[in-house]
């Protein structure tokens, strides 16, 4: 006997019910994930946006005699305490540099010191009741006010907060990415396209495969561990460099590299290999000429993941020397640097309150780069894509 | 061949030979197969094939599915080298050369030997660069006039030119099906080979692309030797001058088309191309 509609529908309710519950649920963990990138965006924003402003303050400059050995004596002594030291300390060197200025005036927009800053950001700051009226009565009279931190963007990292900036780090990131791709993009895809395209499949080609695999899932550190033996001890890389920075970087990139290029030969379909054979291509030509050019949006996009894998990363570079106080921004391969999240990871260790909004600061341009980085592949991907 | 596939009518052929010559046909060899074997790894796919390949002539190969006719047709251009753990024994010989052994370069002889697959395969580039890909590879043009011409002429010859000429530039894929297999036809003939092997070319195609690549293959065999597989025996018995039967590996009977349907000198060839399996 057959059922009627009505006995099935019966059945269906407890069914429809159970569909929707899990629909909720997984919405409801959408939600929750949302939310969580919302809260870490806002943290991020609220407290990393002000470190792009920072506290300045007009003061008459006295160039005089004793300011050649002591730079405080050129500025009103009450003036002096809330005027960032790192510039105090420019004085004697801007007198060298230029002795006409000897005798001379002038009024003049300059650092204002970290605890002013944080005073005029409503933050905890350490100003004595007197410095607070002297700052207090200066920004009535617009004297001392918020302006948009060029030192951030313009200098390496100081032990002052108020001087220290990120352009060193970012230096430092792109000489070591350049490295990191330099080596790791070449090595890896011409590693895919033998493993992929040349080598037969036997037992050897079977190990090589499951160690690669493995290697993309080893601790980031054991990296650094293995660049400080082989580059540093053996090779005598010059450490902290962006040199072995990008090539320990390199050695942690290239399972990515390697697994994402061998996905995107693998999704070439073997009617355009035929094809290509079949006019009489040697296997080199149907590689580069066919199989390559449709594989490159799928061997690009995983690169740039790869790359911006390695951009975020720090453990390695701590075992190779690279994080570490370096003010100066980098001039070639092999003099010491330092990148983003190492620069991010020191500034979390300063005492000082100041460095939080620096810190916080420092991941917005790290993220800024990433979400670049990351558009840029998906932008590649899309142009690149063909049909076939 | 043994007791059973023996035919019934008249002398057995010469080892390789046509049962019935057609006297309309050219005679001229072009491929010679003597005892050709195939292993795919322990198991044999081809036993002992004997077949004299005419010049300037359709040759079709058909049989039932699995009977080897695809895996012959890939020995002509060793197109199986590319299959891992394929074994031949056996001679395939081409213009006094045996193509099997490791002197012949697969790259030259597959200059010489064009394929057409099953299910047309342009290449992800424009109409012009499909054609002009593989001459240029080959060195056959300098110039880009030399070029120009060298697409031209292999469209025009594969009937392609009229519809494709003023797009030459759009993809091959933006081809309905059945342009696309004139345009591999028409890739394949861009570099003036001497055989063309189709692996059932219009499987894939609707009747009136078939009839249109069917007429081609008339035409094209006035330059070229073609080698066909079908499962079509309308179309064997329509384009072909001579036809090869397969079954297990082995070839029962090569005969001139026009015996092989109306007379066969075989019983399985008549079974199989009366309907009674296949």
């Amino acid at each position: 006997m057959s059922q009627s509609f009505d006995d099935i529908s019966a059945q269906l309710k407890s069914r429809h019910r159970k569909s929707a519950r899990l629909k909720w649920i997984s919405m409801g963990a959408l939600g929750m994930a949302g939310l969580f990138l919302v809260l870490f965006f806002a943290d991020m924003l609220s407290k990393g946006l002000p470190a792009f402003q920072q506290a300045y303050v007009q003061v008459e400059l006295d160039y005089n005699e004793d300011a050649t050995r002591m730079g405080r004596a050129a500025m009103d002594p009450e003036v002096s305490r809330i005027v960032s030291r790192s510039f105090e300390r420019l004085i004697p060197g801007m007198l060298r540099d230029d002795p006409d200025l000897l005798g001379t005036r002038e009024q003049r927009w300059v650092l204002a010191n970290s605890e002013v800053d944080q005073y005029l950001k409503g933050h905890r700051n350490k100003l004595s009741e007197a410095e607070r009226e002297v700052v207090d009565e200066l920004a009535e009279s617009g004297q001392v006010t918020l302006k948009f931190n060029t030192t951030f963007f313009s200098r390496g990292d100081s032990k002052m907060a108020e001087s220290s900036g990120i352009l060193a780090a970012a230096v430092g990131t792109v000489m070591t990415m350049l490295v990191t791709l330099a080596i790791a993009f070449p090595i890896g895809v011409m590693t895919a396209v033998y493993l992929e395209e040349f080598a037969p499949d036997n037992r050897l080609t079977q190990i090589i495969e499951i160690n690669i695999n493995n290697l993309a899932a080893i601790p980031s550190i054991l990296f650094g561990l293995l660049g400080l033996a082989i580059f540093i001890n053996f090779f005598g890389v010059p450490r902290s460099s962006p040199l072995v920075g990008g090539m320990t970087l390199a050695l942690m990139t290239l399972p990515v590299i390697i697994i994402a290029t061998r996905t995107a030969l693998r999704s070439v379909p073997d009617s355009i290999r035929h094809a290509a054979f079949g006019v009489g291509c040697s296997r080199w030509q149907v590689v580069r000429d066919h199989v390559l050019p449709l594989a490159m949006p799928g061997i690009m996009t995983g690169s740039i993941i790869g790359l911006a894998q390695a951009m975020g990363e720090t453990a390695p570079l701590i075992i190779v020397g690279m994080v570490a106080f370096i003010p100066d921004v980098s001039a070639s391969f092999t003099q010491a640097a330092t990148v983003l999240p190492a620069q991010i990871f020191t500034w979390a260790g300063e005492p000082d309150r100041a460095f939080v909004e620096k810190t916080a600061g420092g991941i917005l341009v790290l993220l800024s780069i990433l979400i670049f980085l990351n558009a840029t592949a998906v932008v590649l991907r899309k142009k690149f894509e063909r049909r076939w | 061949m043994n007791m059973q596939t023996a035919p019934r009518h008249g002398q057995t052929p010469e080892v390789g030979q046509p049962h019935t010559r057609n006297e309309e046909a050219s005679h001229d060899l072009s491929i010679r197969v003597r005892d050709l074997s195939l292993w795919y790894g322990q198991s044999q796919a081809l036993k002992g094939l004997d077949i004299d390949i005419f010049e300037k002539n359709v040759t079709a190969l058909i049989g039932p599915s699995g009977c080897g006719k695809s895996t012959f047709l890939r020995c002509l251009n060793r197109m199986n080298d590319l299959i891992p753990g394929v074994r031949i024994e056996g001679l395939v010989e081409m213009d006094g050369h045996d193509v099997n052994t490791a002197r012949m370069d697969e790259v030259a002889l597959r200059r010489r030997v064009g394929m057409v697959f099953q299910k047309p395969n342009p290449f992800p580039k424009s109409i012009y660069e499909n054609i002009a890909y593989a001459p240029r590879m080959h060195d056959l043009v300098s110039r880009k006039a030399e070029q120009d011409e060298v697409v031209e002429k292999a469209l025009r010859d594969a009937g392609l030119w009229e519809e494709v000429k003023d797009k030459l530039h759009q993809p091959g894929t933006s081809l309905s099906g059945g342009q696309q297999q004139r345009l591999c036809i028409a890739r394949a003939i861009a570099v003036q080979p001497d055989v063309i092997l189709m692996d059932e070319p219009t499987s894939a195609l609707d009747p009136i692309s078939t009839a249109t690549i069917e007429d081609l293959m008339d035409k094209l065999k006035q330059q070229f030797t073609i080698v066909t597989v079908t499962h079509n025996m309308q179309q064997a018995a329509r384009v072909a001058d001579y036809t090869a039967f397969f079954h297990l590996g082995e070839i029962i009977e090569y005969n001139d088309t026009r015996t092989m349907f109306s007379n066969p000198a075989t019983k399985k060839a008549e079974d199989y191309i009366t309907g009674r399996y296949g």
